[in-house]
């Protein structure tokens, strides 16, 4: 299968032109006219409670972390799954291997309770004795 | 000097990808310069496509902008007051700096000078995947081993950043 990034550059192009021209068309159109309604962070019509600058959970990090991780591993899978049919068996036991290694760390992390939520309190209060 | 499309294109994605470096080292708000960090990952990605690397091209655009700039997103977002932080450089900083990129740019252009020959590639055409490529050099190739010993450095990444931000997350 032969592949042409002209395509792509040409997306890229009509995507950029797409945004520009619908701000510059609303631009063009829109009446200006200020209210204290216009200057509020939007949440869906609600009136938004406390700040919008709230510090994230740094649970996100973690998980954010941990998905870059597999991101890399599912890239490794790409060629592997184009050869894979004239390989054969040998391809099965590499991939096995290769995906082996990554599963002790997933079920290590498992066990630690990285993927979890919400910890309990006694989970951390374990830790913080050990 | 006559430039033809294909290189119109190519000096347009080199010059947005110093460009929008130059803002990420500059620009004093980090929301910014994490989103122009954006704009540069993508348009090395872009870079990649001209060197013929279609599935490093992918995998660029997977990995760094889809997962390590979120990654940087999210810890600009969770230090609290950083949004209104306001970066500085120091004198020291520039000088180091400047002292590392010099060399940096000094050894990819005694590279560039020692290629003994350049192909020019017709990016404009369709071309063959380099994944079927990439798939028998690491399956049945030379390959092999490092390939598996890249699962074995994943695995040493993923336990220090459970280690790592396990500590950090019980501090809070």
């Amino acid at each position: 299968m032969l592949f042409n990034f002209a395509n792509v550059l040409l997306f890229l192009v009509v995507g950029c032109l797409f945004v520009t021209l619908n701000l510059v068309v609303s631009r063009l159109l829109q009446t200006r006219l200020f209210t204290d309604e216009k200057y509020m962070p939007y949440e869906c019509g609600e009136d938004p409670i406390g700040d919008t600058r709230i510090k994230f959970n740094a649970r996100f990090y973690v998980i954010a972390l941990i998905f870059l991780i597999f991101d890399v591993e599912i890239v490794f899978l790409f060629p592997w799954g184009v050869v894979f049919r004239e390989i054969g068996v040998l391809a099965f036991v590499e991939m096995l291997i290769f995906i082996f290694m990554l599963l002790v760390g997933l079920a290590y992390i498992w066990v630690k309770g990285d993927l979890q939520w919400i910890r309990s309190i006694q989970s951390v209060r374990e830790e913080v004795e050990q | 000097m006559e430039l033809n499309p294909q290189q119109l294109v190519f000096y347009l994605f080199a010059l947005l990808t110093i460009g929008s470096a130059v803002v990420v080292v500059t620009i004093r708000n980090i929301v910014y310069a994490a989103f122009s960090l954006m704009v540069t990952l993508f348009s090395i990605a872009g870079l990649y496509v001209f060197l013929q690397a279609d599935f490093l091209a992918a995998t660029q655009v997977i990995v760094y902008v889809g997962g390590i700039l979120v990654l940087i997103l999210f810890g600009v977002m969770m230090t609290s007051g950083s949004l209104d932080l306001k970066l500085k450089l120091e004198r020291g900083q520039l000088f180091w700096g400047g002292v590392v990129s010099l060399t940096i740019f000094g050894l990819l252009l005694s590279v560039i000078t020692n290629t003994p020959q350049w192909e020019n590639v017709d990016i404009g055409a369709s071309q063959e995947p380099t994944t079927r490529k990439i798939g028998e050099m690491i399956m049945k190739e030379e390959y092999l081993l490092p390939f598996e010993i890249a699962s074995i450095l994943l695995l040493v990444a993923l336990i220090g950043a459970a280690l790592i931000s396990r500590k950090e997350v019980r501090d809070e």
